[in-house]
């Protein structure tokens, strides 16, 4: 058994003034301080990069409009719980949602994991906790191994899915270039993750029989307590440690990487699905969202409500959406959200018959679009601010920006106007993301800002408008009625 | 409607008919056929006739929502002036309409579908289904249209009462949830499909003729229309016959 007290101060180090006269602990000391150094510095770098990249992504985000919507707080943390934390819909098909459940667990287990490694780094401790937790120490890190094993099986899987098995949404052209490495990449960072917490573990539990002072029991490891000794026994108690601190190093560097290579992928879901389940919208899918605009002006026009003058007034206002400024954050929010995992171009009607819409790259487009933004955001160049704003020391902001371009330089028509509006994207979507409400924003934009749109449709809103009917047919509404009548008579 | 107001009295359910049931020689006879089953079981009702206006579905969805509203307001001052309480709609997209986006421009009412009511009717006892109908023991397949089922989750009132015809249900491929569009929604019903490689509605019959079911069933004047084009395209409109509900109900006990 291990002496508690000893350890502790083993670990801080407070016999270390006893020990100046002798070189080799002031050779040790060095070396864990100058690795302590090193360790906060890489991490406040990463940190702090990582945190720099999330906020560029919150401010994209909020490049979209407030967008009040009532909210059941109750059913948003219930979303919360049991789609973004238990996964709900992605056990639509099992295979899948398990081998996803390995990853995602993994990933949150090593978040326990990686509190011991913050506090091992900074004050160049080893396995600060092993001697206080004991057993459950064991236990921990034992889940954490078996899991880390696990993931790696599932991503190996998903890799043969993904590459060799012709999964047609994961070939689809908007998968073409980043997104289909994106989505590889991760193997290779799961790869160097697996490398890095087994030659940690592994040359551990060799180094805990050479050298107990330093490194504390940590019990029989899952894996690492046989693959330790099989891989490494043996060896040198230098080289040992090399390949502990390799290991370490390259774990927590992998998860550094990791975190600021999140921003730039699809695997921003990890964190966006808790938010963007939260905000997601609750109403029935099939209703789609009220514009009071225009239902106040249809209601003066009708004499049903007195007409707001200064309204009527004010210059036309823009309705619906062409870029991210007039879709609203949570629009924004979600396509940052979307796993690129095409479960709503697979079900997509149009899609399916080969029409050009695929609800994937609708939510892609949106973010492509508002990084474009962001970028240029973040370049100040005055090009961007819209000319009739241009001037002297005018700085170029979101309220003043104009590249351009829009939206629809990314989505074609044909792509919105192909959409039956059937909601199967809607209701195939793990993380709760609406394909379709951007796709009818867009369709608003078209028709009540630009008076443009499908001319097939304009009989339609003719005949509705003046016939109050959607076909233009001259007969009586209950002709059908009264013939029904007669013929039974 | 107007003519029990002129009496003074109120029927017991407005009967929504719809752009559809009230012009498409096809959905006509949905609407005549669940006519004739609320007379068959005694609900007093009333249709609005000239009063009735489009809903203004496809509108909205094409993103017309000027048109949607003045159509939408319109309405509801008829319904709102007859003090209208219960509505049914034999057509899921009014009834999606009037159930859930009505409530945000002022109009509030007790909506339901048709298949709801007939399924309710049938529990109550108020419609019963003679045995031995045409139907008994056949194959029939069930399409969900999109605003009944995705909707509003209406998955098991259409399919309790095709239990009630005692016929044998056999499921597509993609049904429920996942059940595939016949490809009207959106206001697609008024223009041309986008370029692809097929329509949907062939995509869909495709799956209704490999169920091997020889009656398809649906609850939507909508997709009845789109699937009858669908069946006619793939030269399957003398083996594979579409009814509603309603129909089947009304053919069932030969009314
Ligand atoms: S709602 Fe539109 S985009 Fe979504 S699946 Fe249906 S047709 Fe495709
Ligand atoms: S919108 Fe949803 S279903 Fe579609 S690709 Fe993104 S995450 Fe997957």
């Amino acid at each position: 058994m291990w002496d508690v007290r000893y350890m502790v101060m083993k670990q801080y180090d407070v016999s270390f003034l006893k020990k100046v006269s002798n070189l080799k602990s002031i050779i040790s000391y060095l070396k864990r301080m100058i690795q302590s150094i090193i360790f906060i510095l890489v991490a406040g770098a990463a940190l702090g990069y990582a945190g720099f990249q999330f906020m560029k992504i919150r401010r994209n985000i909020l490049l979209g409009k407030d967008e009040p919507t009532e909210r059941d707080t109750a059913k948003a943390w219930q979303n919360v719980a049991f789609v973004a934390f238990g996964q709900k819909k992605m056990f639509k098909r099992w295979i899948p949602a398990i081998l996803h459940l390995f990853i995602y667990v993994a990933f949150l287990a090593t978040q326990i994991e990686l509190i011991e490694i913050f506090i091992d780094g900074v004050f160049g401790v080893h396995r600060f906790f092993a001697p206080y937790l004991g057993v459950l120490y064991t236990g921990i890190i034992s889940f954490i191994e078996i899991l880390s094993v696990l993931a790696f099986v599932g991503t190996v899987i998903f890799l043969i899915r993904r590459n060799l098995l012709k999964v047609p949404r994961f070939h689809k052209i908007e998968m073409k270039g980043w997104p289909t490495l994106d989505g590889n990449l991760i193997l290779f960072f799961e790869i160097l993750l697996l490398i890095g917490i087994f030659s940690m573990n592994g040359a551990d539990t060799v180094l805990q029989k050479l050298d107990p002072a330093h490194y504390p029991d940590t019990g029989n490891l899952a894996v690492s307590s046989w693959l330790g000794p099989a891989l490494f026994g043996g060896l040198s108690e230098g080289t040992l440690v090399l390949i502990e601190r390799f290991g370490w190093w390259l774990h927590i560097i992998m998860v550094f990487v990791f975190l600021n290579y999140l921003p730039k992928s699809k695997h921003l879901h990890i964190l966006l699905a808790f938010p963007n389940t939260f905000y997601a919208n609750q109403n029935e899918k099939a209703e789609v969202e009220n514009m009071p605009e225009i239902m106040n002006e249809v209601k003066g026009m009708m004499g049903l409500v007195e007409m707001d003058e200064s309204a009527m007034e004010a210059e036309l206002p823009e309705f619906g959406a062409n870029d991210v400024f007039t879709l609203s954050w949570q629009n924004i929010l979600a396509a940052y959200t979307c796993t690129e995992c095409g479960r709503c171009t697979s079900v997509c009607p149009a899609n399916t018959t080969e029409k050009k819409l695929s609800p994937r790259k609708i939510m892609m487009d949106i973010r492509d679009r508002a990084e474009e933004i962001g970028q240029n955001l973040d370049s100040g160049n005055p090009e961007f601010i819209r000319e009739d704003a241009r001037g002297e020391g005018v700085t170029l902001t979101k309220e003043n920006y104009d590249d351009g371009k829009s939206l629809f330089d990314y989505i074609s028509r044909e792509e919105i106007h192909a959409c039956t509006t059937c909601m199967a994207c809607v209701e195939a979507c793990p993380v709760l993301i609406s394909p379709l409400d951007p796709i009818v924003k867009l369709r608003r934009y078209e028709v009540l800002t630009e008076s443009a749109g499908p001319s097939d449709w304009l009989p339609m809103y003719n005949s509705i408008e003046n016939g109050a009917s959607a076909w233009q047919i001259p007969d009586d509404r209950d002709k059908w009625a009264k013939e029904a009548i007669a013929s039974n008579e | 409607m107007a003519e029990f107001a002129a009496e003074g009295r109120r029927p017991e359910i407005l009967f929504w008919v719809g752009c559809a049931g009230s012009y498409d020689a096809r959905a006509q006879k949905i609407m005549v056929a669940f006519a004739k089953i609320l007379n068959e079981v005694g609900i007093e009702f009333a249709i609005l006739g000239n009063e009735e206006g489009c809903t203004g579905d496809p509108a909205r969805r094409a993103g017309n929502e000027f048109v949607f509203q003045m159509s939408a307001l319109q309405n509801i001052e008829v319904l709102n002036g007859y003090e209208v309480q219960k509505i049914v709609a034999a057509c899921p997209h009014c009834f999606n309409t009037l159930k859930n986006e009505y409530p945000a421009l002022g109009g509030n009412y007790d909506v339901m579908h048709h298949t709801q009511l007939l399924q309710q009717l049938i529990n109550e006892g108020r419609l019963k289904l003679q045995g031995g109908g045409a139907f008994e023991g056949k194959k029939i397949t069930y399409h969900d249209s999109c605003y009944l089922g995705r909707g509003n989750d209406v998955y098991e009132a259409p399919r309790a009462v095709l239990e009630a015809l005692d016929n044998e249900l056999v499921e597509m491929k993609r049904s429920r949830t996942k059940g595939l569009c016949c490809g009207a929604g959106g206001a697609q019903m008024f223009k041309e499909e986008e370029d692809g490689s097929h329509r949907i509605n062939v995509e869909r019959v495709r799956e209704v003729v490999d169920t091997g079911a020889t009656i398809l069933a649906a609850n939507c004047p909508f997709c009845t229309i789109m699937m009858n084009d669908g069946l006619k395209a793939e030269e399957k409109e003398e083996e594979i016959m579409i009814y509603d509900l309603a129909e089947l109900i009304v053919n069932n006990n030969q009314w």
